[in-house]
């Protein structure tokens, strides 16, 4: 991999949001602090992904699935993390269902147009538009890396 | 205060998760026995790092020094990453600060006793030697 350092790192303002949202009001982090969790963000995602990849392997499987991750939580002893994240998981299931039946819903909605399925319509395009600028993020961060 | 909206897009809805799925990606992928992650892997190990986050911070927080204080500093996560059985495997990377003075102590202490050592040794050796 031809990655450049500083693409292992998180970026630093969500770090901090993530902290202060955390921590009472006014507690004061020291940038040392922030800079030291962010590090430990990045060293926690490799030693999940090498845990959740031993599952994997163990399942003889290539490719990483939800339950590796969950049960690579279980393993680094941090069981009180599995129930919110079955909860992302639920919510994430859900979100994407949403999203396949608005776009199927698009579909019917431009065969037949009608006054009251006018506002459900303009809030699908807004999301659909959401997701392709994620994407497109997604792809120039990839081109980044290749370079 | 911008705080506020942030977490949240730009329809005002709650966001899953708000740390960059690319990046997290990018980190996954940069492990060499890797070879793919499917998307629910992937949103999992940023919601479980964003948790890791808010958990580190409270835990060195709480037992940590600063709470007259209202601070958190660096020598809190370096004693959770000590004292802490779970945040263990963080301790190569937040170190323990310790003063220059103290390190040159203990490095010529160190130098000290690897001598003796050698002296001990080289004892050992003309006794072979003679025999």
């Amino acid at each position: 991999m031809a990655e450049r350092p500083e693409d292992l790192n998180l970026p630093n303002a969500v770090i901090t949001r993530i902290i202060k949202e955390a921590l009472p009001d006014g507690v004061n982090i020291s940038k040392e602090a922030r800079s030291a969790i962010s590090r430990a963000a990045s060293v926690f995602v490799l030693y999940a992904t090498s845990c959740a990849n031993n599952f994997a392997m163990k399942g003889k499987r290539k490719t990483l699935n939800a339950s590796d991750v969950l049960s690579a939580m279980e393993e680094m002893e941090f069981q009180r993390f599995i129930t919110p994240l079955k909860e992302a998981l639920e919510a994430y299931r859900r979100e994407q269902k949403g999203k396949k039946e608005a776009s199927e819903q698009k579909k019917k909605d431009k065969d037949k147009k009608t006054d009251s399925e006018e506002p459900d319509k303009s809030r699908d395009e807004d999301n659909d538009e959401d997701e392709e600028r994620l994407e497109e993020e997604e792809q120039n961060e990839e081109e980044e890396v290749d370079n | 205060m911008a705080d506020v909206v942030v977490g949240r897009d730009k329809c005002g809805e709650q966001r899953l998760v708000s740390l960059p799925l690319s990046r997290i990606r990018v980190i996954m992928k940069s492990s060499p026995e890797v070879s793919s992650i499917n998307q629910e892997a992937l949103v999992l190990t940023a919601k479980a790092t964003e948790l890791f986050v808010q958990y580190l911070a409270t835990y060195s927080y709480r037992h940590g020094s600063g709470k007259e204080k209202k601070a958190l500093t660096y020598n809190d996560l370096s004693n959770t990453a000590e004292e802490s059985e779970t945040f263990q495997f963080l301790a190569d990377i937040l170190p323990k600060k310790i003063l220059a003075s103290k390190y040159l102590k203990m490095l010529k202490e160190k130098r000290e006793d690897e001598e003796e050592e050698n002296d001990d040794s080289d004892e050992s050796d003309d006794d072979e030697a003679e025999s």
